[in-house]
């Protein structure tokens, strides 16, 4: 909450509360906890954490959450977008995919909030994010697991491969450790947002300076 | 006539709409009850989901010809501007009618994805009650696939790849395209003036 109220005054676009543990421990995230925030957000907030299903979605957005972001459980039952999509509308459903590079090119992986689950769902990133789309995703966030939490710059060669894939909008997520990793990843990669959590949460970057120095690589962002 | 109602077009998310009203200190109900909404002082028709949806859930509950007799202040939100016209792209819809002309889906292209999300300034700005103290340096958060082309009721235009309505007015019927519970300081600042209507 503390986090949240930082953010939003500190001039973040957007804010995804990520509870990476739900999908392993097979729960979904905590409702009231998601209407406390809403009561002091005005900005958008996408809430992600083992959401299997349209009553699951319905009762996070009914919370007060602006989207809702599938992963896990849209690897395991993929009909879980087009339900949500209907149901919603695309501009609610977010499907975000965790990539890592194996022996056979860019896979999805499944349950990577617990590292003793962890596994490779066998889908290959760029024909899940084809797919996610025709199903009905409105937005791909793709958390690219190789260059995550090692701060040195999103991967932009593989974000560049899915944006050409991709006709709806596109985050970039894992590996920003410097304001410069930002401009790079608008500038070379085409995103339409750049995602980032342990820079801010630590205070490596703090996001008005991030905005100014954006601002001034030419880049258009919200004040 | 008292007091803020946001109609229950059945979307989801209506709570963040109630907690931006209480933000100012406004409480707002939803209701999908025909006299309780006639005899509010605003009324807010939100929106999330499909026209088609939000249209059959306003003619079950008897708003669809309701809303358009309304003389108080309306405001549409998303969706709900959109429903304002009279027809939508978005499953062939007969919408309201009470402003002229259609919606139509937004063209993807590679610099401009649909949905259209993210925040954007308006292109110009109609001086308008609703807009006070609205300048050329406020964003504001939008999320659709639809749009309006500009009209003779637009306040405000907003760019994405083309020209579409961000904000309208026709008489006591206002609509905005973005979302002002969710664009901070200057969508409070909308909510602000429509409240003051």
């Amino acid at each position: 909450m503390t986090l949240a109220q930082r953010y939003r005054d500190e001039g973040a676009d957007e804010l995804v509360f990520y509870d990476i543990t739900a999908s392993p421990q097979g729960r979904s995230v905590d409702r009231r906890w998601v209407r406390r925030v809403a009561q002091v957000l005005d900005i958008p907030f996408c809430v992600a954490g083992g959401i299997r299903s349209v009553a699951d979605a319905e009762a996070v957005l009914n919370a007060g959450a602006e989207k809702i972001s599938v992963n896990s459980p849209a690897l395991a039952d993929p009909g879980l977008i087009d339900a949500l999509s209907r149901r919603f509308g695309a501009q609610c459903v977010v499907v975000g995919i965790d990539s890592q590079l194996t022996a056979e090119g860019y896979r999805a992986y499944q349950f990577t909030g617990d590292p003793a689950r962890t596994r490779e769902s066998s889908r290959d990133v760029l024909g899940w994010v084809r797919e996610a789309q025709s199903r009905g995703a409105g937005e791909i966030v793709l958390n690219c697991m190789g260059s995550d939490g090692v701060r040195r710059g999103y991967d932009i060669e593989q974000l560049r491969a899915v944006r050409a894939a991709c006709r709806v909008p596109l985050v970039a997520s894992g590996g920003a450790g410097a304001i410069e990793h930002f401009a790079a990843v608008f500038r070379d990669a085409g995103v339409d947002a750049a995602l980032a959590a342990s820079v801010f949460h630590d205070g490596a970057i703090a996001i008005p300076e991030l905005k100014r120095a954006l601002r001034a690589a030419g880049i258009e962002v919200r004040p | 006539m008292t007091g803020t109602v946001i109609i229950d077009s059945g979307g989801a998310n209506l709570a963040s709409l109630q907690f931006a009203f209480e933000r100012l200190g406004a409480a707002a109900r939803v209701s999908a009850d025909a006299r309780e909404i006639a005899a509010a002082g605003r009324v807010v028709l939100p929106g999330v989901g499909s026209a088609a949806d939000a249209m059959h859930r306003l003619r079950a509950a008897g708003l669809a010809q309701l809303v358009p007799t309304l003389t108080q202040p309306v405001l549409g939100i998303c969706l709900g501007m959109q429903l304002l016209f009279e027809a939508s792209a978005e499953g062939e819809t007969e919408c309201l009618g009470i402003l002229p002309g259609a919606v139509h889906r937004l063209q993807a292209s590679a610099a401009r994805p649909v949905p259209h999300m993210g925040w954007n300034r308006l292109a110009s700005s109609t001086s308008d009650p609703l807009l006070a103290g609205v300048g050329p340096e406020a964003y504001f958060y939008f999320v659709h696939s639809y749009a309006a082309p500009p009209g003779p009721f637009t306040l405000a235009p907003v760019d994405y790849g083309e020209a579409l309505s961000a904000v309208v007015r026709r008489e006591n019927f206002w609509g905005v395209q973005f979302h002002p519970e969710r664009s901070a300081a200057s969508g409070a600042r909308v909510l602000e003036n429509f409240l003051g209507l």
